[in-house]
């Protein structure tokens, strides 16, 4: 256990430090000037917190500095981490771990995976089940995307690495066949949590979107809540298109959760700021690397902070 | 979501009515619109200020041409200037034999896809390619290529104990040797730029192997992160070209003119689909159009081939070429779109419209467009004309909606019949003029 907290310790520190290079000098104890401001916009925007949070950053931060031409670098990216925190206010979600299970009639707690192709989807399963187990939860995965090449050998592979409980079929089989035969294993199994994995689709494909309702109708005549976690898997590097990805998928599945992954790069993940101010979907982990222990819970303190340089 | 950038310099210009020469001072609206088309397309933010600095610097000092109105005048200099830096350098492949290609990106862009896909084009151009499993990391990364490979009939090496990926690359050469491959394509492990041990590894696979073509595949919805991408991948590696993947979604692609700043280096190919076959050659047209909000209809049409039966694309075809496109076609058109896709989708996709934001519901809005069409005559489907207060009020009862809705939709369809014949018509230019007529905002001075 302290091992995996030291894990993401460090996992963390280096999306601090990625974010905060950049904001650095500007953000130091030296007064604030017109360069710096522009220097602030830059930083902002490359963040990829897109036109409208940058433009209301900026404002508040201008406008402060009309008012209080003395102002400190330190002073203006603490009015920014405020905004930043305030937009994101609710933003955080929380996985409740009740004990036996999460659902009242025993039923285990389904969390489906969803997103664009290569989001990192597969790699998140099996990431959250090795977390869940870690919490002393009993989990079953099911390899759902029966149709990229080997995306079910990818699957089995963390599992066996992992001593994880999988269900799956070939590549080819039907989708959510597969998810009603793991659901009822998990169930007679007794487990706590069933994670599904999905195949990547593109949001703007209507036929891979109708298979998404169809794995979500199977589950339900398992369970009416089922699947009670419906989470899009979002690639922290991407721009603006992972607002409309959300938008589109929230549209047809009902979302209820995001998982932003990759931002062990120096991407800040600022389209997550986007899609929550636009849809309200909480965001409940980050991705931090390929191995099983890089996945972190989303903290707005941290994450606002962290965009800000004020942990140093 | 995002107005299109015709939309919003439609404000800026109607400063530039009547002036005689274009100025830093009345393009500075307008060219402040442009940068922020940019930056929401996701195009870097400083490669948004040199371009628009580029662009201003063509434009100072023009004589605002007899004619032609000033905005449309900026628009073409930034549409040719984009598609001139998009369009930059030959997109061939290096004539040598062997051809050595090395596949090299972030994770989850397309790197294994598009080795196969390249690998399957190249087959097709007479090629022998091997592809070479070179991702030692990433679980059944091996698998996936073997299988892919074997879908196309291609050569395939691997290695599955060893992880020393420069040894790997070398064995597989000696493989394409004795299987007489005359094209060799190396599928590499997903990296970020900053990790040094990974940068490390694939440099040294770069000087064992010495690859004639060093690929980028990047996914065209990247973000402001595609220049530090490219450029840590090219002062690693010397980059040849660009592969743009996934593009058969509805990103902007903006960080394609990030990279090609960057690193200057050609864009090769476009992904466009999962599928081995879904991979084209690259036209710089269609994608400034895209990063400028321009709508495209190439992709539009492509995507309906795709979802919809032949002979419905055919009539389709065919009203569209005649211009006469009646309610019935309307109709059909719309359930043809829903198996197409969401709405938002689409509409993105058309030009004029992409700045269009959909109400949410908006598909449950078709379902009431669908009811109000069903409750017409034939007559009054094929000559809408006809549709007097009294008919329009028995429609609107017939169908549990309100008169205005009637009315709106009426307004809608006989808009969607002029683009259409526009459409016919061909020409940017006059669909410009449409997409003006279209926002109803009388938005785009003069053009
Ligand atoms: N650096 C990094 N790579 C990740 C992360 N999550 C996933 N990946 C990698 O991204 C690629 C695609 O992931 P995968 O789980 O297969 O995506 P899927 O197609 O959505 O299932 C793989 O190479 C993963 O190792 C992350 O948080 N950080
Ligand atoms: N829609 C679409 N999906 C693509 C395209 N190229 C690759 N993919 C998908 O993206 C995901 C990741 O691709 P993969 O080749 O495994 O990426 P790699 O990790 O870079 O090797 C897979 O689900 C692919 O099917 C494309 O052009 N369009
Ligand atoms: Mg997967
Ligand atoms: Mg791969």
């Amino acid at each position: 256990m302290f091992g995996l907290f030291k894990k993401f310790k460090t996992g963390f520190a280096k999306t601090v430090s990625a974010i905060s290079t950049k904001t650095k000098g500007l953000f130091s104890g030296r007064k604030i000037d017109v360069a710096s401001l522009d220097e602030l916009e830059e930083a902002l925007y490359t963040a990829d917190f897109g036109v409208e949070t940058t433009g209301e950053i900026l404002t508040e931060i201008k406008a402060a500095y009309k008012k209080e031409k003395e102002l400190r670098g330190q002073e203006a990216a603490a009015i920014g981490a405020a905004v930043l925190a305030r937009t994101l206010e609710g933003a955080e979600g929380v996985l409740k771990v009740g004990t036996g299970g999460p659902s009242l009639a025993k039923n285990p707690g389904v969390i489906a995976l969803i997103g664009v192709n290569g989001s990192g989807k597969t790699t998140t399963a099996a990431k959250l089940a090795w977390r869940l187990k870690q919490d002393g939860k009993t989990v079953t995965l099911a390899a759902c995307d029966t149709f990229r090449a080997a995306a079910v050998e990818q699957l089995k592979t963390w599992a066996t690495r992992l001593d994880l409980e999988i269900i799956a079929s070939h590549t080819g089989a039907d989708a959510a066949a597969v998810a009603f035969d793991a659901w009822q294993a998990a169930k007679s199994r007794g487990r706590d949590y069933l994670i599904v994995d999905t195949a990547g689709r593109l949001h703007t494909k209507g036929n891979l979107m109708e298979e998404l309702a169809k794995i979500r109708r199977v589950l339900q005549k398992h369970d009416p809540a089922a699947p009670q976690h419906r989470w899009l898997v979002v690639d922290g590097s991407l721009g603006s298109n992972s607002i409309e990805q959300a938008r589109v998928f929230h549209q047809s599945f009902g979302l209820t959760g995001l998982v932003v992954t990759k931002l062990d790069g120096t991407s800040r993940g600022g389209a997550l700021v986007g899609i929550w101010r636009q849809l309200k979907i909480p965001i409940y982990f980050l991705g931090l690397g390929e191995q099983a222990e890089d996945l972190q819970p989303f903290s707005v303190e941290n994450y606002t902070k962290a965009v800000f340089g004020l942990d140093e | 979501m995002f107005e299109s950038l015709t939309d919003k310099l439609g404000q800026a210009l109607r400063k530039l009515r009547g002036v005689g020469k274009l100025s830093e001072e009345n393009m500075a609206d307008a060219l402040k619109e442009v940068r922020t088309a940019l930056l929401a397309a996701d195009v870097h933010f400083k490669v948004a200020r040199e371009f628009v600095e580029r662009v201003q610097t063509q434009c100072v000092g023009q004589e605002v041409l007899k004619g032609v109105a000033p905005g449309q005048q900026i628009v073409k200099i930034i549409h040719d200037e984009l598609v001139r830096l998009l369009g930059e350098g030959a997109n061939a492949l290096s004539g040598a034999r062997p051809l050595k290609i090395l596949m090299v990106g972030l994770h989850g862009s397309g790197k294994t896809t598009s080795t196969a896909k390249l690998g399957k084009l190249l087959k097709k151009r007479g090629y022998r390619p091997l592809v070479a499993a070179c991702d030692v990391y990433r679980p059944a990364a091996i698998d996936q290529l073997e299988i892919l490979a074997s879908q196309e009939e291609l050569a395939f090496y691997c290695d599955r104990i060893s992880k020393d990926v420069p040894a790997i690359g070398v064995a597989a050469l000696a493989a394409a040797q004795a299987a007489t491959a005359d094209c060799i394509i190396f599928d590499t492990a997903g990296r970020l730029q900053i990790d040094a041990d990974l940068i490390e590894e694939v440099k040294k696979l770069h000087a064992r192997i010495q690859p004639d073509e060093v690929l980028l595949v990047a996914d065209g919805a990247l973000g402001q992160e595609a220049v530090n991408v490219a450029k840590a991948f090219h002062d690693a590696l010397a980059l040849t070209g660009l592969v743009l993947t996934k593009m058969d979604g509805d990103a902007r692609g903006g960080a394609a003119l990030s990279i090609k700043s960057i690193a200057n280096v050609p864009i090769k190919f476009i992904g466009t689909g999962e599928k081995t076959g879904d991979f084209d050659t690259f036209y710089p047209e269609r994608l400034a159009q895209r990063i400028l909000g321009m709508g495209d209809v190439v992709s539009l049409v492509e995507k309906a081939q795709e979802t919809i039966d032949q002979k419905e694309a055919e009539k389709m075809a065919e009203s569209l070429r005649k211009g006469d496109f009646n309610l019935d076609d309307f109709l059909a058109q719309m359930q043809q779109i829903k198996k197409m896709g969401s709405m938002q989708s689409i509409i993105g996709m058309m030009p004029g419209m992409s700045g269009m934001e959909l109400p949410a519901g908006a598909d449950k809005q078709m379902a009431r467009t669908e009811a109000i069409i069903k409750s017409m005559t034939r007559q009054e489907r094929k000559k809408p004309d006809i549709l007097n207060g009294s008919r329009r009020k028995r429609i609107a009862d017939g169908s549990g909606v309100k008169i205005v809705e009637v009315n709106q939709l009426l307004k809608q369809f006989q808009q969607m019949q002029q683009m259409m014949k526009m459409l016919k018509g061909g020409g940017a230019k006059k669909m410009m003029r449409q997409m003006e007529a279209m926002k109803g905002k009388g938005g785009f001075p003069g053009m």
